[in-house]
């Protein structure tokens, strides 16, 4: 079925999009951006902000671009004279109201009240003579605040909560200049979506406890990168600020997550900044663990890996693809018993938006790992582990009953981690390994959708990717060995040798993802 | 009639017959003069006659905007397996208009009449009628009547016994003026905040729970029954002016005239007949300075104006104001026209739902500028800023709320400027304190 075109101009840029397109969404594919506050491409259109107002040749009146579809030969001007007197109008509505406390607000830098009125604003106010409208700070949930001065009724919020969430918490109180966004008795923004309120409202107005006074917009460093709270593989940014982790935000993908994530994702990634990091790796010798550099620990794992017999691999469920393939096939020479440690939690659907969930398996790359022959029996490789000839842990947190029997373990036992943990005295080897938030990799979410993420820190210490360890190793010794030097040939090495990624690279992959082509039987 | 002065001998007489007439309101007191006629005719036609019938009498919508009814309900679709719905509009909440209250008041069967024949030829499941919330009296005498009217088979699955569904719901408002708008009081019967919509999608394509929706105004509904029994040959008899504007109106005339009240007159009837035959005149000893002619809500007429317009929709466009609901204020030259213009604009402040940027912001700061003037501390320049706001509230928002704040502001200004130059010039005290 083909969809019917229609043109249309656009700050005279000729477009077609199909018919029934929005003339703001029509202004995109132009390359032109209409101002404005309440419209947002996943939540219905209000047209109450009035900012997107534009002037349609032969229509008598200005009409809101968020709601008019385009019509066949329309010519729309976004910054004619009378289009950009009824933007200033707005802005200086906006304002008089406005605290202007931009200095301690935390929207401040990523404002659009701020930005657009740089663009089109009045310099300075006509409102002299009359005290602003005040209301009171109102604690709104668990991580939310309510700065009520700050307000602009674009009404996202309660658009958010009662479309999307379908939990009509929030809503419009009062008329006229006393309205205000308004929360039902008894109740408390807590819903497990809820945070995605903060980053829809376009002014400081709804602000994170959690974000509250940490940084200045200006002072944040933001990089793609993918939810690790659960297999929905929700885009996400990561920002941080000197080289700490401060904030993440969903970032737009209108195939998984469209604008949201969850507050349980959300408000997960204070271990990325954890200080208790193993920072060199660690060789035994006798009763004792020293630190040495890497070349002399990759010619002992060169020795380990060299033997034969039984090994085990237990695995994060956020190690990234490229690890859990390339660990694996450096144990080639061994029947090897993989399992990755699945976390579970309740489910937590996004009603108004289908297929999104906080989901049950609160890792991000299960399915990633058992495209690459991991399972999640995490009880039998435990047991396997028992009488193993090399056991090894990559990155896996585990408990204390665990830890015991890993001490208990009859074989080799090798780490690839980040913190330190009682178990390691008993390793042979314990290798600084990189966080997820300190590499780049690819994750594969629950629909079979292999995403990147990039790097978003510095590594610890010397840690380096579980990747980079195991590439080194399967190329052997030596400066003329050809192993992979960036996660992206590691990728591309991992494809070489398992089927389900055949073909495949980082730059295919793009910023979205792509789906992967099911084969049969997914490991090798 | 003027009630509850007597019959002015210049006024033709239809709705406000039974105006005072308590024996009216009883369903069998309405059937004993005359009533249920009209509907007794309509369920014997086909539905495309009735609206022939209406589209010929010429009867205009009476809500203020005088959409050709007849043309409005063909609008509805038909055979498209939905159900539609009929709403009649009985929120009457304009500053200066009272016709809708006293037709429920006096004449509730003859709301009801009107209702029945619109559902039947419009095919509607139900027809809803929304009173506005403060009017506690019209609400009792409505509910019983509607009560009758189901005891005596009028309405029902078997509407006198035609075999034909028709169904009244009363719905009553919560006392927000903004729900007087169409789509507004649409989302308040559905129990959402009464905040209108964004046209189109239009009621008759997706109103009332989103399904095909025609909404009438009480006295254009009220008119139905008349036209039904005498003729659309007699309704557009009832003309004296545009014959675009055809039938009787009622007009609420208060303020300072000798007797304020509700007058029924035929479209195009001078306006100065009206003031000073019928209402008989200024007080002793004033003379007409403004008159406010379609409701709060459209331009004001200084007394040159009113003088020489006709009261009809054209008549009153053509002096640079509007027919709008016909609640006449009228302003003699004790008014102070920038204290007046003043409570117009707090009224709009108080009552604008907040959707709209220019409107929630717009109409409170217009208030407080007119404040400042009438404090003694108005500046030359806020000609200007008030006339700039009232450009960027003109034409720029949802519903019309917006542009009814600053057309007042406009013709206030251009036609009384001196009056705001003496606050602003001290050369008049001030008679408001701020605070």
């Amino acid at each position: 079925m083909t969809q019917e075109l229609v043109t249309v101009t656009i700050e005279g840029a000729q477009v077609q999009v199909p018919k029934g397109t929005t003339i703001i969404e029509a202004a995109k594919q132009a390359g032109i951006l209409v101002p404005h506050y309440c419209y947002h491409p996943s939540l219905p259109a209000p047209a109450v902000c009035r900012m997107c107002l534009v002037e349609v040749e032969k229509a008598p009146k200005l009409l809101p671009a968020c709601v008019t579809a385009v019509a066949e030969g329309q010519v729309v001007h976004v910054s004619s004279e009378r289009a950009k007197k009824a933007r200033t109008g707005v802005l200086e509505f906006l304002l008089i109201n406005h605290p202007l406390d931009c200095p301690i607000c935390d929207q401040s830098g990523e404002c659009e009240l701020q930005d657009y009125t740089f663009q089109e604003g009045r310099a300075a106010t006509r409102y002299r003579d009359y005290p602003k409208r005040y209301n009171p700070v109102e604690d709104f949930g668990p991580d939310i605040l309510y700065v009520t001065n700050r307000c602009i009724l674009c009404t996202r919020c309660v658009r958010f909560m009662d479309d999307v969430a379908k939990s009509a918490v929030l809503n419009v109180s009062e008329r006229g200049d006393r309205a205000f966004i308004g929360i039902a008795e008894e109740q408390l923004l807590d819903h497990p979506w809820s945070g995605n309120v903060v980053d829809l409202c376009p002014v400081g107005s709804l602000i994170s406890k959690d974000f509250l006074h940490k940084a200045r917009a200006w002072e944040l460093d933001k990089t793609a990168s993918i939810c690790t709270g659960c297999s929905q593989g929700c885009n996400i940014t990561i920002e941080t600020r000197d080289d700490a982790v401060v904030r993440l935000k969903p970032r737009p993908n209108m195939d998984v997550n469209r604008h949201f994530m969850c507050d349980t994702g959300r408000l997960d990634y204070r271990w990325m900044n954890r200080g208790d990091r193993i920072e060199a790796p660690l060789l035994r010798q006798g009763t004792k663990a020293v630190a040495t550099d890497w070349d002399t620990a990759l010619d002992r794992l060169g020795q380990l890996t060299g033997g034969s017999g039984r090994a085990v691999i237990l695995a994060s469920g956020r190690a990234s693809v490229e690890s859990l393939g390339l660990v694996r096939a450096m144990l080639d020479g061994f029947d090897v018993t993989a399992a990755v440690r699945v976390p579970t939690g309740p489910e937590a659907p996004l009603a108004g938006i289908p297929n999104l969930a906080l989901r049950s398996e609160r890792a991000p790359n299960v399915h990633g790992a058992e495209r690459l022959g991991y399972t999640r029996d995490w009880a039998g490789a435990l047991n396997a582990a028992g009488t193993a000839d090399l056991v090894v842990v990559l990155d896996a947190s585990l408990d204390a009953e665990e830890e015991q029997r890993l001490q208990e373990v009859k074989g080799a036992l090798v780490v690839l981690g980040t913190v330190v943990a009682d178990f390691h005295h008993r390793a042979e080897l314990v290798l600084p390994v990189t966080t997820m938030a300190e590499e780049n990799g690819v994750y594969v979410n629950r629909d079979g959708r292999a995403q990147r993420y990039m790097q978003a820190r510095n590594q610890a210490g010397m840690a380096r990717p579980s990747w980079w360890i195991a590439g080194e190793v399967l190329a052997g010794p030596g400066p003329d060995a050809d192993a992979p030097a960036t996660a992206a040939q590691a990728f591309e090495d991992v494809g070489r040798r398992y089927p389900a990624f055949a073909d495949l690279s980082h730059q295919s992959l793009g910023w979205v993802g792509q789906t992967l082509r099911e084969t049969a039987g997914t490991a090798r | 009639m003027g009630f509850p002065h007597p019959s002015h001998p210049g006024e033709t007489v239809v709705l406000s017959k039974h105006f005072g007439d308590a024996g009216a309101r009883t369903h069998a007191g309405w059937v004993e003069r005359g009533g249920y006629e009209g509907l007794r005719k309509a369920l014997g036609m086909t539905p495309e006659a009735i609206i022939e019938v209406v589209k010929a009498s010429g009867l205009r919508g009476r809500g203020g905007a005088g959409f050709p009814t007849g043309l409005k309900w063909s609008f509805m679709p038909k055979d498209d397996g939905k159900p539609h719905y009929l709403v009649c509009n009985a929120d009457e909440s304009e500053p200066g208009t009272f016709k809708d209250r006293e037709i429920m008041r006096w004449t509730p069967h003859a709301l009801i009449e009107g209702c029945a024949i619109g559902a039947f030829a419009m095919g509607v499941e139900r027809c809803y009628i929304y009173i506005r919330g403060e009017f506690t009296e019209p609400w009792a005498v409505m509910a019983e009547a509607v009560r009758e009217a189901y005891a005596a088979g009028t309405l029902g699955d078997n509407a006198m016994g035609s075999g034909k569904p028709i169904h009244i719901t009363l719905h009553r408002g919560a006392g927000a003026y903004i729900c007087g708008e169409e789509t507004a009081l649409m989302n308040s019967i559905e129990g959402r905040r009464g905040n209108p919509r964004i046209k189109p999608p239009f009621p008759a394509a997706a109103g009332l729970f989103a399904m095909p929706t025609t909404i009438n105004n009480v006295e254009t509904l009220a008119a139905v029954p008349h036209i039904l029994v005498r003729g659309a040959e007699w309704y557009k008899s009832l003309c004296k002016g545009n014959p675009k504007s055809t039938g009787t109106k009622l007009i609420s005339v208060c303020g300072h005239v000798q007797r304020p009240g509700n007058y029924e007159v035929m479209l195009g009837t001078p306006m100065k007949e009206l003031l000073y035959d019928m209402c008989g005149g200024m007080r002793p000893g004033r003379t007409l300075k403004a008159v406010i002619p379609g409701g709060s809500s459209v331009p004001i007429m200084t007394a040159e104006e009113a003088e020489s317009a006709l009261l009809d929709y054209e008549g009153l466009i053509e002096k640079g104001s509007m027919l709008g609901s016909a609640g006449m204020i009228v302003m003699d030259d004790s008014t102070d026209m920038v204290y007046q213009i003043m409570r117009l604009a707090r009224f709009y402040a108080h009552e604008s739902c907040a959707q709209c940027t220019q409107c929630r912001e717009g109409t409170a700061w217009t208030t407080r500028i007119l404040e400042r003037i009438l404090s003694g501390k108005g500046k030359e320049s806020d000609f200007d800023l008030l006339l700039d706001l009232a450009d960027n509230m003109t034409g720029t928002t949802i519903c019309v709320l917006s542009d009814s704040c600053a057309a007042p502001v406009v013709s206030g200004i251009r036609k009384f400027r001196g009056e705001f130059e003496a606050y602003i010039r001290r050369e008049r005290a001030p008679v408001l304190e701020l605070a």
